[in-house]
């Protein structure tokens, strides 16, 4: 068993072994990778020890006391929080070899290609088909909504492979290599000017057998981890008092009594408390996660933080008065990461409407916590035993 | 601004789900809604035979009182547990008055009097009672009567679970904190219509009554307050999840147009909204709870957290329980409308959630302009 004494002793047996000042960045990261401290719950081998998952904090501690670099996790975010445990829990032995240490290195971006044109919150309704040719699959269609497609080396795509079956049953789940020709990335432009995300069309793609992950078919149930995974990833992080988007606003409230008006007053207070319930909520998840009781509360913090977020930001355009008229810059970029909190209050407004489409909107995430969590009946449904193929469209 | 350096304990240990399946146990042998109900109706709308059950039969009522000086040597974390359960029941008796408020009120006393006091009350064969009005709020300012001559004059409203009180603890205009037997002659107890009938207020009258010195009132008034607003979130987190609980029971089965009602959209993200402010109410009450217990140098910001979120929650709660009862929810044998009131009298209880945010605004340097 491997305890935080032990993994003291590993991390600056790494450090000693690999001065942060002298190493390469992306040679230190592969080292750390090596050395199983990278997720030190994964297995031996795959960037971990099979350690309780709440000692990576001591780890991270003494790196970052050390100075070390990390491996830019807001920059490879989809790799870590979604793709990596799919393919952990999926993937073949050769797969987790091939795919894991370069993405938590961040050395390949990854991207996922799910939704679709015609498949967003009804997700498994997807169109893009993929066909057995011998050894490969060939794959054709359209995707959407894709962030860090321009970015990213490899993704992780749910096709159709049987459309004679109900659509929850004929989908099979692949990895893509976004480098292959058939692959067309072409950003769209998104609220906030930028093009965060991407349309990718697919045409005659090529994807090996060796890079399905799960079975033929099967492609529904690897991708509930995939999509658990994003819940956890998009509300879960811990956060200290005023770490979430109510810090800046706070911030200016302090610093400049001049723009307070009463209504604002009211409302920043509001809204501040429910900011401390909802880390509060977060604090308590993580403690019975740490305790062994997992319970139910996770399901709602993505809710939670997507109303928090778009009505703090919301205020704190109000409270900047003069300063909320203007707009940092519309310029079309494609930035390389996603950024919440960062930026100004204007961005921060128009980012935040997306907190409640990605990731599952919040409607769909609503009917998930009145049917999973109290058990509420689920809406009469048309389309559970009817072919894919035969569906109205 | 004030941060904390360790997280509060937000989870329930082994022992407090023992003392709640304990305390659930007896409330559903005795506080069955409908007798809650009709005894709501008669002149004594306290149950004191489950009174007796819960402070001499269980020890409950000492929770707070350390062991030497005849208490349970209890913290305010199991005391937030056994409020959770008599907030789901509605329990008509005086133990967020008693147990928590006089007897934090007597802890802060020191004098032979006060300790006395302190053991009847833990022992639960005495009922006290703050004569401060409940709407008061933990730094507000608060009505005192006269004292002359070693005896008091005046009246007082709004003073909760009164006229189930043996002691009422009055704070009087030299600052000090006076103990009054009730059945004195010169005490006199009018029960007001309440708006809450299960904890009711009254007036009371003294007219040249005798009474002892406990203390100086300011800080141990302060001290009760502070502890029966954070703990009262407790109560309000038992009453919104029973509304909650009910409701979701109650629409599962209930069918119109020949669908259960619970399965209608609009009415399953109304519940599902409702159990994610269920589940930060259960965060701010633990935190409150924890943060009063390990007397923490965040209680105050805790306890006004905890309370500016309570209210809102627990009385929707309850509304949304009416409401998605439909006619049924409206009548009166149906309990809904016993947490609709207790849920209602709560938010005025120990300040407002308005007055809770005022006094945050403070506390974490978010000043009004």
């Amino acid at each position: 068993m491997t305890d935080a004494a032990e993994l003291t002793r590993l991390t600056r047996e790494l450090l000693a072994a690999h001065p942060p000042a002298s190493t390469d960045r992306l040679d230190f990261l592969r080292a750390r990778f090596d050395a199983g401290l990278a997720w030190v719950h994964y297995p031996e081998g795959l960037g971990g020890l099979g350690a309780p998952r709440t000692l990576q904090a001591v780890v991270d501690a003494e790196l970052e006391a050390a100075g070390a670099p990390d491996n830019d996790p807001r920059r490879i975010g989809i790799g870590l929080g979604m793709a990596a445990p799919t393919i952990l829990g999926f993937g073949t032995e050769e797969q987790k070899r091939q795919f894991l240490r370069p993405l938590w290195v961040g050395e390949e971006v990854w991207c996922q290609l799910f939704s679709e044109p015609g498949a967003g919150s009804d997700l498994a309704a997807l169109g893009t088909r993929a066909v057995r040719s011998g050894d490969n699959w060939i794959v054709n269609g359209q995707k959407v909504w894709t962030s860090s497609a321009h970015l990213a080396r490899w993704a992780i795509l749910i096709a159709r492979t049987d459309p004679d079956v109900p659509k929850h049953k004929g989908i099979t789940y692949f990895v893509c290599d976004m480098t292959d020709p058939g692959v067309d990335v072409r950003p769209l432009r998104q609220v906030t000017g930028e093009a965060e995300f991407n349309e990718v069309f697919l045409t005659d793609v090529r994807i090996p057998d060796a890079h399905r992950l799960g079975e033929v078919g099967d492609g529904w149930r690897v991708a509930q981890t995939t999509l658990n995974n994003e819940r956890v990833a998009i509300g879960g992080m811990r956060l200290p008092r005023e770490g979430g988007m109510i810090g800046p606003v706070a911030k200016t409230w302090r610093e400049r009594p001049e723009l307070r008006t009463p209504d604002l007053h009211q409302r920043l207070l509001k809204l501040w408390v429910e900011a401390e319930v909802a880390r509060l909520t977060g604090e308590r998840t993580r403690q019975q996660l740490v305790a062994g009781q997992p319970g139910p509360e996770g399901a709602g913090l993505k809710l939670s933080f997507a109303r928090l977020n778009q009505e703090i930001s919301g205020l704190e355009v109000e409270l900047l008065g003069e300063e909320g008229l203007l707009y940092e810059d519309w310029t079309m970029r494609r930035p390389e990461l996603v950024d919440f909190v960062g930026r100004d209050a204007g961005y921060r407004y128009l980012r935040s409407k997306g907190n409640s489409i990605e990731g599952g909107t919040s409607e769909v995430l609503l009917n998930i916590v009145a049917e999973r969590v109290l058990g509420l009946p689920s809406e009469p449904r048309t389309d559970k035993d009817v072919a894919w193929k035969d569906l109205a469209r | 601004m004030s941060t904390t350096s360790t997280e509060p304990d937000l989870l329930y240990s082994e022992e407090e789900e023992a003392l709640r399946a304990a305390v659930r146990d007896l409330l559903t042998d005795h506080c069955d809604p409908a007798d809650v109900i009709t005894r709501m109706e008669t002149d004594a709308p306290h149950d004191l035979s489950l009174w007796k059950s819960l402070a001499e039969g269980m020890g409950l009522a000492g929770l707070l009182v350390p062991e030497e000086q005849g208490g349970q040597g209890a913290s305010h974390r199991e005391v937030a547990v056994v409020l959770e359960e008599l907030g789901r029941a509605v329990a008509p008796v005086p133990y967020l008055t008693s147990a928590v408020v006089a007897t934090e009120a007597l802890l802060a006393g020191t004098g032979a009097a006060a300790g006395e006091l302190l053991a009847a009350l833990a022992s639960g064969r005495t009922v006290g009672a703050l004569a401060v009005a409940l709407n008061v709020a933990p730094g507000a300012a608060y009505k005192v009567v006269a004292h002359e001559g070693g005896l008091l004059h005046g009246e007082l409203t709004g003073i909760a679970d009164a006229t189930a009180a043996d002691v009422l603890l009055v704070p009087a205009d030299d600052g000090g904190l006076y103990a009054v037997n009730t059945d004195a002659d010169a005490v006199t107890i009018t029960p007001q219509v309440s708006l809450d009938l299960t904890r009711p207020v009254a007036t009371v009258t003294f007219d040249g009554a005798s009474a002892r010195l406990l203390g100086d009132a300011e800080p141990a008034v302060r001290r009760a307050l502070r502890a029966g607003a954070g703990l009262l979130a407790s109560e309000q987190l038992g009453l919104a999840e029973w509304s909650l609980t009910e409701t979701v029971r109650y629409l599962k089965d209930r069918k119109q147009f020949n669908r259960p009602v619970g399965g209608f959209q609009a009415v399953k993200h109304r519940l599902a909204q409702l159990w994610l402010e269920v589940v930060g109410l259960r965060a701010a009450a633990r935190s409150a709870a924890d943060a009063l217990a390990t007397d923490s140098a965040d209680t105050d910001v805790a306890v006004a957290v905890a309370q500016s979120y309570a209210a809102p929650v627990a009385v929707r709660a309850a509304e949304e329980a009416l409401q998605l009862h439909g006619g049924i929810g409206m009548t009166w044998e149906h309990p809904t409308h016993l947490c609709l009131k207790r849920a209602k009298a709560d938010s005025i209880a120990y300040g407002t959630s308005g007055g809770h945010r005022a006094a945050l605004a403070e506390l974490v340097d978010l000043r009004a302009p």
